[in-house]
């Protein structure tokens, strides 16, 4: 399928919870409301048309110095979806904000998902909501805040403790 | 802890979880195996192991976070410190995102330099992951001849690029320089020398009793689980899917070359080491034909009059001829970044927002310099319009992706590195629950975790 299509069967199925798209540079974006993030990646995997069987890479970014976003919603979390039968790709990101940074787990649709949200919850301190092992994946469980937050100054040190005993 | 008797240390009792008293043996990070940067909590029950809990991030450096502070260009060098054995397929890679990002296509000679670079890159990489895993199996020669076939690839890759590990060499639009004289020769002898290596360790370890004892049956990875966990690269094609990038979505000049993607049904270490011995051999194919087929033909700049060696220039003036020498037109090397305008244009954009004119154009010309002047300041520079973008490639181990986000600024927003060896290493566990403990090794080894790019 190509990208617009794929765009368009997923806004006929899921309508008012897409909140936007775009084709910018060729790649199919989507962003969806939270509450159908997980419908919305569920119908990606398991519609045979779309058949999105990997879930390429998941991560984040943070819009607080953005121009334009700065009042918006703090947080983007990205989900690079890829089908091996159709070799077609799509982009599905959804928008959390600050107080409430937390998204439904995609564990149970893929089992990568565990390391990828782990390395997302060290990285921006957002939250996967039913996450069986909720740690850090890259820092230790000592370090304080999260370094790629774009609050996070680049030079600040901090101690290095090793792994609790 | 304090009072553990002798039999307690020796025998490992009571250290276990307490549900059937399983020992607990952290392995890594110092254990040589793990490349001094895994560690792997293992519950043992016997010589069993029953489960495990790999844990990384030794080595995090980040690299995504030091992107975001420089221009577009100064990631060049980090990219080459996330797989350390195959920088260049990461330089292009980067670079190709960014081009992607910015919609800018680069030349023809370009692409193919960027294919045959990234294919000797890759060969480099299996040798060295097939090397390093037999070696680890006592297979000591193994590793001897593949680090020798090894170097002379290195050496081509020394002669391009001017270094032989970090190299820098790819550029957002281009590449540093284009290829220095005699290189298809050069490259010729060092296949040559390859496919020997490659011939003698088929012949050392193929059908050798104690390494298939050691390899056949044992890490074993389902279809599904291996699809489920995003596993891409030789350890895909080891369970009989024949995705990879170079043919799913063909970049730079993957499209005009003719190969073989590999594969394997068993998911198992011997299928990964069996996928990984034919890919370099379809690696030398991609790059002979790359060259071959390469623009502008073999490597070769045409000077008037006599050229003669930089280096005999020089000693004649130490001589004191000094009559005449002046006049007599040098034979630079094209790879010298920048010394030759033609040589320049072949291999990089022609666009003036985000490619250095060349060294020549810069001193000798007002425009020239502006121009450079504009890419190397401080809030000037490559500046891509506000959007984001993710170009994948096929990087040794699996799918590179890189998801560059643009906010209009001289500066990535955002570098994502998605890198090929982490969703391997998160399914390690599966791969070696149920196994013995011996068989962590080849199968820590199979996986070819390459701490650069895996904790980044």
């Amino acid at each position: 399928m190509q990208g617009g299509q794929i765009v368009q069967r997923l806004r006929d199925r899921f309508g008012g919870a897409v909140l936007e798209t775009h084709e910018h540079r060729g790649d199919a974006t989507l962003v969806v409301e939270r509450a159908m993030l997980i419908d919305t990646l569920a119908f990606c995997r398991d519609e045979a048309a779309l058949a999105f069987d990997v879930l390429m890479d998941l991560t984040a970014v943070d819009y607080l110095k953005y121009p334009g976003r700065e009042d918006g919603p703090r947080f983007e979390v990205v989900y690079h979806l890829y089908s091996l039968g159709h070799n077609h790709r799509v982009r599905v990101k959804t928008r959390v904000d600050e107080d409430d940074a937390q998204v439904p787990t995609a564990v149970d649709l893929w089992p990568i998902a565990n390391w990828f949200e782990r390395e997302v919850w060290d990285m921006f301190g957002v939250r996967f909501a039913g996450h069986p092992d909720p740690r850090r994946l890259l820092m230790y469980e000592e370090f304080v805040g999260h370094p790629l937050r774009k609050d996070y100054p680049i030079n600040r040190r901090q101690p290095l403790i090793g792994p609790s005993a | 802890m304090a009072e553990r008797t002798r039999r307690q240390i020796l025998l490992g009792e009571g250290s276990g979880t307490g549900s059937g008293g399983n020992l607990q043996v952290g392995v890594g990070p110092a254990h040589p195996a793990m490349h001094g940067i895994i560690r792997i909590e293992a519950e043992l029950d016997g010589e069993t192991i029953v489960g495990a809990d790999v844990e990384i991030g030794y080595l995090h450096r980040a690299f995504e976070k030091d992107c975001e502070v420089g221009g577009y260009n100064n990631a060049i060098p980090y990219t080459d410190r996330l797989n350390y054995v195959s920088p260049l397929i990461n330089n292009f890679a980067y670079a190709s995102a960014v081009e992607k990002l910015l919609g800018i296509e680069v030349t023809e000679r370009c692409k193919f330099i960027r294919t045959a670079m990234a294919e000797i890159s890759r060969i480099c990489d299996h040798l060295t992951c097939v090397g390093a895993s037999a070696m680890e199996l006592g297979a000591f020669t193994v590793f001897l001849y593949m680090i020798k076939a090894r170097e002379f690839l290195w050496e081509l890759v020394e002669d391009v690029t001017g270094a032989r590990l970090t190299i820098s060499y790819g550029r957002v639009g281009g590449v540093k320089a284009d290829l220095p004289d005699g290189f298809a020769a050069k490259m010729t002898n060092a296949f040559k020398e390859t496919r020997e290596v490659l011939d003698e360790v088929h012949r050392l370890l193929t059908g050798n009793r104690i390494f298939m004892d050691r390899m056949v049956g044992v890490g074993v990875l389902s279809r599904e689980e291996t699809i489920g966990y995003a596993i891409t690269g030789p350890l895909l094609r080891a369970v009989g899917v024949g995705y990879d990038v170079r043919r799913a979505q063909p970049h730079w000049a993957y499209d005009r070359v003719e190969f073989e993607i590999p594969i394997q049904k068993d998911g198992d270490n011997y299928s990964r080491y069996l996928v990984r011995m034919a890919e370099m051999e379809q690696s030398m194919r991609i790059a002979e034909q790359a060259l071959a087929l390469m623009p502008g033909g073999p490597v070769n700049v045409d000077f008037e009059g006599r050229p003669i060696d930089p280096a005999a220039y020089v000693d004649q003036g130490k001589q004191g001829k000094t009559e005449g020498l002046l006049l007599v037109p040098i034979r630079l090397s094209p790879n010298l970044q920048g010394q030759n305008r033609g040589a320049w244009d072949r291999v990089n954009a022609h666009d003036k927002r985000v490619v250095l004119p060349p060294k020549e154009t810069t001193y000798g010309s007002i425009e020239g310099l502006m121009n450079h002047f504009m890419l190397i300041m401080e809030g000037y520079g490559i500046q891509p319009p506000l959007g984001e973008a993710y170009f994948a490639s096929e990087g040794a181990n699996g799918e590179l992706g890189f998801y560059v986000v643009s906010d209009g600024s001289d500066r990535p927003y955002r570098v994502r590195c998605r890198p090929p060896c982490l969703p391997p290493m998160a399914a390690l566990h599966r791969m070696i629950e149920g196994e013995m403990v011996a068989d962590l090794i080849p199968t820590f080894g199979s996986v070819n975790m390459i701490g650069g790019e895996l904790d980044r």
